[in-house]
């Protein structure tokens, strides 16, 4: 027995994905030509799986920032910022960051997955509580587990089984972080934060909201769900990501508590990672400004996610959430899904294939992500290559062939 | 408080739903290997014990628990407090 041989089931696993000709969790972009299109298999095919949700990653003002950048401060920091020293635009980022939310502390990470990493673990550590929502991302459930304090799951998007779960934990409750997501990224569906906000009063907990889907796409200044229910001054801190809306790479976190500053000492993944280097920094400085001038661009996500979830629902799939830029079509099965999402490749449809476990209640989905950038005439072809499939012999579906299960949350 | 003994039998009727026709479950009986339970099944065996027995499970515990009778001892303690 080597330590190898856990790898033998993955092996069978990917094998069997092969013999369908194509592996859907290893897809090679040849080229890519705009935010909306690339060439796969030498194919001209129309993105819609990139959370690419304002299109922004071929904005000229943010390619030339980061040109700038990239000939004025080099191609990288070589080292942390701690040790190495803050640019002058690492400084000037998390004061952008940090204005567009209208909060005095924000952090820099140099990605999502170790925003969450270095804000929950560094928040939450050995004798405190963490209640997470069932359906957290992963980098939720890793930023907990590197903290080291107590985690507790509640029911997805389920006030009643929070309030509970802070009830059972009684004064210990004064030092649990409740953490939820604006938008899902699996199904699309929203957290329901006014309840969840007059639940963590009650119980004078913390609350945290990742808006890592939700930024730039929720709220009327594109801050995300907190914004949009009006509860920002309630929530204790957000986390997000630069490589959705934004289109580049990097995780931030902001706050109104003077002590949050303090993370950046504490903070391993903070601490002990390169800083994110200068294009990449100057090109978030860049979109950041665009999605705060741009209103437009939300709007046309917006009429895009309208359509789209119209078109599929007038050919019969049944989507996991409310009308929104995460479009989920539900499949009874894994064989069929992958079945799908391969005959949507071949007609030039990228979608997200998700399957179990990396899905909620056991769901096979063909996620769609819709961007700004799409054109109606991108819409329509998405919509008929789906609507194909609905009248196709061998890959019909229709909603009486999802599993009673299969609710949305 | 709650015993281990008094929690036992509270545990195999909870369980039992989830057990196949015939299946005699006891102490010694392994929660996912042999009540072959995928890992959705085990989060709503999991929320149903917590919500018979008003406690919460915490997921960092959940690798120590491989018997039923892990599970009746982790009842045990979490009621003590």
């Amino acid at each position: 027995m080597s330590l190898f041989d856990k790898f033998l089931p993955i092996q069978e696993a990917r094998n069997e994905l092969l013999k369908s000709g194509v592996n859907p969790f290893h897809v090679t972009v040849e080229k890519i030509i705009s935010p909306t299109e690339a060439i796969i298999n030498g194919r001209k095919t129309i993105l819609v799986g990139t959370n690419n949700y304002l299109g922004l990653t071929f904005h000229p003002d943010s390619i030339l920032a980061a040109q700038q950048a990239l000939a004025q401060e080099g191609t990288g920091t070589t080292g942390s910022r701690m040790a190495n020293g803050s640019f002058a635009s690492h400084n000037a980022l998390e004061k952008a960051i940090a204005d567009f939310y209208g909060a005095p502390y924000a952090i820099v990470f140099s990605t999502g997955y170790q925003a969450n990493l270095g804000v929950l673990s560094a928040l939450a550590g050995p004798g405190d509580t963490i209640l997470i929502d069932g359906d957290s991302h992963a980098s939720i459930y890793d930023g907990c587990r590197l903290g080291g304090a107590e985690i507790i799951r509640f029911k997805h998007n389920d006030v009643a089984d929070l309030e509970k779960r802070l009830r059972r934990l009684g004064d210990r409750s004064y030092r649990t972080l409740i953490v939820v997501e604006g938008i899902y990224s699996m199904l699309g569906d929203r957290a329901p934060l006014a309840e969840i906000v007059e639940v963590k009063k009650k119980y004078g907990a913390t609350l945290i909201v990742d808006e890592a889907h939700s930024l730039g796409v929720l709220g009327q200044h594109g801050r995300g769900l907190a914004e949009e229910t009006g509860v920002e001054q309630d929530v204790d801190c957000i986390v997000g990501t630069f490589s959705k809306s934004l289109g580049s790479t990097g995780g931030f976190g902001i706050s109104f508590h003077p002590e949050f500053e303090l993370i950046r000492y504490t903070s391993r993944p903070y601490i002990f990672t390169a800083s994110p280097c200068p294009s990449v920094v100057a090109s978030t400085r860049a979109t950041i400004r665009i999605i705060q001038t741009q209103p437009e661009l939300r709007q046309h996500l917006w009429t895009n996610s309208q359509n789209l979830y119209e078109g599929l629902t007038k050919s019969g799939y049944m989507l996991g959430a409310e009308v929104g830029p995460i479009i989920a079509a539900m499949v009874p099965n894994k064989e069929l899904a992958l079945a799908m999402w391969q005959q949507l490749l071949e007609n030039g449809i990228y979608v997200n294939l998700m399957i179990p476990p990396a899905t909620p209640n056991g769901e096979c989905l063909l996620r769609c992500s819709v961007s700004a950038a799409h054109t109606h005439e991108q819409i329509e072809n998405i919509i008929a290559a789906f609507a194909d499939m609905s009248h196709g012999t061998q890959t019909h579906i229709s909603p009486a062939h999802v599993q009673p299960g299969a609710t949305l949350n | 408080m709650m015993s281990y003994s008094a929690i036992l039998p509270q545990l195999f009727d909870t369980l039992k739903p989830f057990t196949k026709p015939g299946f005699q479950l006891k102490e010694q009986t392994e929660l996912v290997a042999e009540l072959g339970l995928d890992s959705l099944q085990v989060m709503q065996v999991l929320l149903k014990i917590e919500d018979h027995f008003d406690i919460s499970i915490p997921l960092n515990n959940l690798p120590n628990i491989r018997t039923v009778k892990d599970l009746g001892e982790e009842i045990e303690k979490l009621l003590k407090g």
